[in-house]
């Protein structure tokens, strides 16, 4: 028995130090993304989530506990996005390198100025998030400034690679700005397009499009709209018209399913995020697919 | 660009060799030219390049969002608060007592008080102490025999950087057997407990002592701990050994399949050395002394298309117990005899959410006693040659992560005359953001 557990061990110590690479844990798939391109062969990229879960509602599976055990370094959200799994995880999970504080615990909002902070903090306006509106990953223009933070982690933890990763993050600035050229070039057509949004997840988006958002479905965030909300969007719509009724790929179908019916405008299934629909496949895709349906509505 | 190097080029024509007289003159004069040309391409190149470096820079390096000033405040470091507000309404068609037959129970085991009661008004602080530890304590309000006592329900602090991957944790707190039985009641599928919960753990069984977990670096989940605590509640009871009075193992392992289920399985083992461990009635309790050793095994299989739990989810949970005990026993604290005697328990439930905040949930649970024969007769210990057992079946409405109502039918065989028990709660949390825990 004390021979086969030892055997045991030692195969278990083995298959840990054959995976040399840098084992990353996102919480999110637009994370995960980023930290392929950053990290390229380097890093080995598990993610918690998919683009058919809301990140708000994830529990600590013994799976993410078991993932997040091993991981050098963790890249979320942040901003209370994952404040009723991520704690417990960290706290279950036994990691001191992805701890808050350390430099292998990355939170993406910390390198953002956000928005829709709210001036009074107070649960009956909903499930609010206190440090601003997380869902920073509808403006491409943010995630050049999270490649900025992720890439100089990387650099950090994993010095021995340090020019490696220098070298794929200027690649990477090089082409996302190539990108982000092109991405704002076909957003002009889009500024000032009347939409309605199911959760108050895409002001990023409207910002930087310069979209403007008529109504919001959900009465307070994390709320599910009743019948007499979605009358109230409805005749809202009568005095100021919108052009499409939007949602992520993980939100309830049928709240725009009925305002689209009721108000006669198409809905419109974002990818929020990479891997929410068949064509956003990375990180590139993800704001060509997202430009490309918006400008299906315009 | 092009203008430039015209410009250039009759710049230097102005020069006397641009009288240009023999054919190899002409083909130096168009090197020469050539060389310019590339040249400038080289240095509009090296300029081009410099430029996009200094945009990508310039995009790069926006100021950070000046932090918020906020004043000196010296609750700064405050713990995360959080409160439950429990409370309910019960009503009994007969109300035929706690008593279970086969098990002299806790205090806690019963059904409650008919009427408009308080459940456990719960107040929980916690946070990191330093790099070393994490410190956590829930204090309960709760009415006991027409006063309100305040009870101490856990304190305990856990370390948060243990090498070769073990977590300690010493204080008081809910022992790791069961899965219940390591969470709170107010996180529970249904108002109450499954019988097997109440009849051998009092609800809970939470004690003071140590506990050693260590987590399997691999990628299935896989747990294993023990405790050593100090045997004072039930169903240990007067703090034997000088004041480590029982122990426990556990195991626990767990994971996913495919993207939709995931699952966790649990064994776990109690052993306490009781002296003289009160049950029953409070005024004139039962006492026991001897071996109380216990094993649970459970499953909790949990649903969600494609892993998003916002509008079906479903929750599968089943338990599995056998309690072994031995040693003297004392009905109503009169006359110690010999008693050894096994015991059996199951309960297995399933929540289902239909709607997004809608939730039912069906229940059973049920009992067995060993025949401790005619030295026991008409005592807590008498099965009366009955199983007990009873369904439940429950629906919940949320309005938000923080409120829930909940009404809950329960057909109640677990004496010999059968009851039925409506209850309607209340649960509701404030303040820090609770936990999903799988």
């Amino acid at each position: 028995m004390k021979k086969i557990l030892i055997v045991f061990f030692l195969l278990m110590g083995f298959s840990l130090s054959a995976q040399a690479s840098l084992k990353t844990f996102a919480c999110e798939p637009e994370w995960g993304a980023l930290a392929k391109e950053l990290g390229g062969e380097k890093v080995d990229v598990t993610i918690a989530t998919t683009a058919l879960q809301d990140p708000h509602h994830i529990q600590a599976r013994p799976s993410l506990i078991s993932r997040l055990h091993r991981a050098d370094l963790l890249v979320c959200t942040g901003a209370d996005l994952e404040i009723g799994w991520l704690p417990v995880l960290l706290r279950r999970a036994n990691n001191t390198k992805v701890q808050p504080g350390k430099p292998g615990y990355v939170e993406a909002t910390s390198a953002i100025a956000l928005l829709d902070r709210p001036a009074k903090l107070d649960r009956s306006q909903g499930d609010v998030h206190p440090f601003g509106n997380p869902h920073i990953q509808t403006n491409p223009h943010n995630i050049l400034k999270v490649a900025q933070l992720l890439g100089q982690r990387l650099i950090q933890i994993d010095s021995d690679n340090a020019d490696y990763y220098q070298q794929r993050l200027t690649d990477f600035n090089k082409r996302w700005n190539k990108a982000l050229q092109r991405w704002d070039e076909q957003g002009k057509a889009l500024k000032g397009l009347p939409i309605v949004v199911q959760h108050n997840g895409w002001i990023y988006l409207e910002q930087w499009l310069g979209i403007k958002r008529v109504a919001t479905l959900e009465p307070k965030p994390g709320v599910p709209p009743s019948t007499t909300d979605l009358s109230k969007v409805l005749n809202t719509l009568k005095a100021q018209p919108a052009k499409a009724v939007i949602r992520a790929a993980y939100q309830d179908e049928r709240p725009s399913a009925w305002l689209s019916d009721h108000a006669h405008i198409p809905k419109l299934v974002l990818p929020f995020t990479v891997g929410g629909d068949a064509q956003a496949g990375d990180l590139f895709k993800l704001y060509d697919r997202t430009l490309s349906l918006l400008s299906t509505v315009k | 660009m092009k203008k430039n190097i015209l410009f250039a080029a009759a710049i230097s024509c102005m020069a006397p060799l641009c009288h240009a007289e023999t054919p190899q003159d002409i083909a130096q004069l168009k090197q020469q030219l050539k060389d310019i040309q590339q040249n400038y391409k080289k240095q509009i190149q090296s300029l081009e390049d410099r430029i996009e470096e200094l945009e990508s820079q310039q995009v790069n390096n926006q100021p950070a969002p000046a932090p918020v000033q906020e004043q000196s405040r010296p609750n700064a470091f405050n713990p995360a608060i959080a409160l439950i507000l429990e409370g309910r309404y019960q009503t009994f068609r007969k109300d035929l007592g706690d008593s279970i037959p086969g098990f002299s129970v806790g205090s806690e085991a019963g059904n409650g008080d008919q009427g408009f009661s308080l459940g456990e008004s719960e107040l929980n602080l916690q946070a990191s102490i330093d790099d070393l530890y994490y410190g956590n304590l829930t204090l309960s309000l709760a009415d006991a025999g027409g006063s309100t006592e305040v009870e101490l329900e856990e304190a305990w602090l856990q370390t948060q950087a243990l090498p070769y991957e073990l977590t300690l944790r010493a204080g008081r707190f809910f022992s790791a057997i069961g899965y219940m039985n390591e969470r709170h009641t107010h996180t529970d599928d249904f108002a109450d407990r499954p019988l097997p919960y109440r009849a051998m753990l009092n609800t809970v069984y939470k004690d003071d002592g140590l506990q050693l977990r260590w987590l399997a670096p691999t990628d299935t989940f896989l747990e294993l701990g023990g405790e050593l605590m100090r045997g004072a509640q039930y169903p240990a009871g007067g703090s034997a050994n000088h004041g480590v009075g029982s122990w426990s193992l556990f195991a626990h392992t767990g994971g996913d399949v495919g993207v939709s289920n995931s699952w966790l399985l649990g064994l776990s083992y109690l052993s306490a050395d009781t002296r003289e461990r009160e049950s029953g009635n409070g005024s004139n309790p039962d006492l026991f002394t001897g071996d109380s050793n216990l094993a649970i095994a459970d499953l909790v299989w949990k649903w969600a298309p494609q892993g998003n739990p916002y509008r079906h989810n479903a929750v599968f949970q089943g338990g599995l117990f056998w309690r072994d005990e031995s040693g003297k026993f004392a009905p109503g604290g009169q006359n110690f005899n010999i008693y050894d005697g096994n015991q059996f328990g199951w309960y297995s439930q399933v929540a289902y959410q239909f709607m997004p905040g809608w939730q039912i949930g069906l229940r059973g649970s049920g009992l067995s006693a060993d025949d401790t024969g005619a030295s026991f007769a008409g005592t807590a210990l008498d099965n009366l040659g009955h199983d007990p057992w009873e369904t439940t079946a429950m629906i919940v409405w949320r309005h938000s992560e923080f409120s829930q109502l909940r009404l809950q039918y329960t057909h109640d065989e677990a004496q010999l005359l059968s009851d039925d028990r409506f209850i309607l709660q209340y649960i509701v949390s404030l303040g820090a953001h609770g936990a999903h825990q799988f």
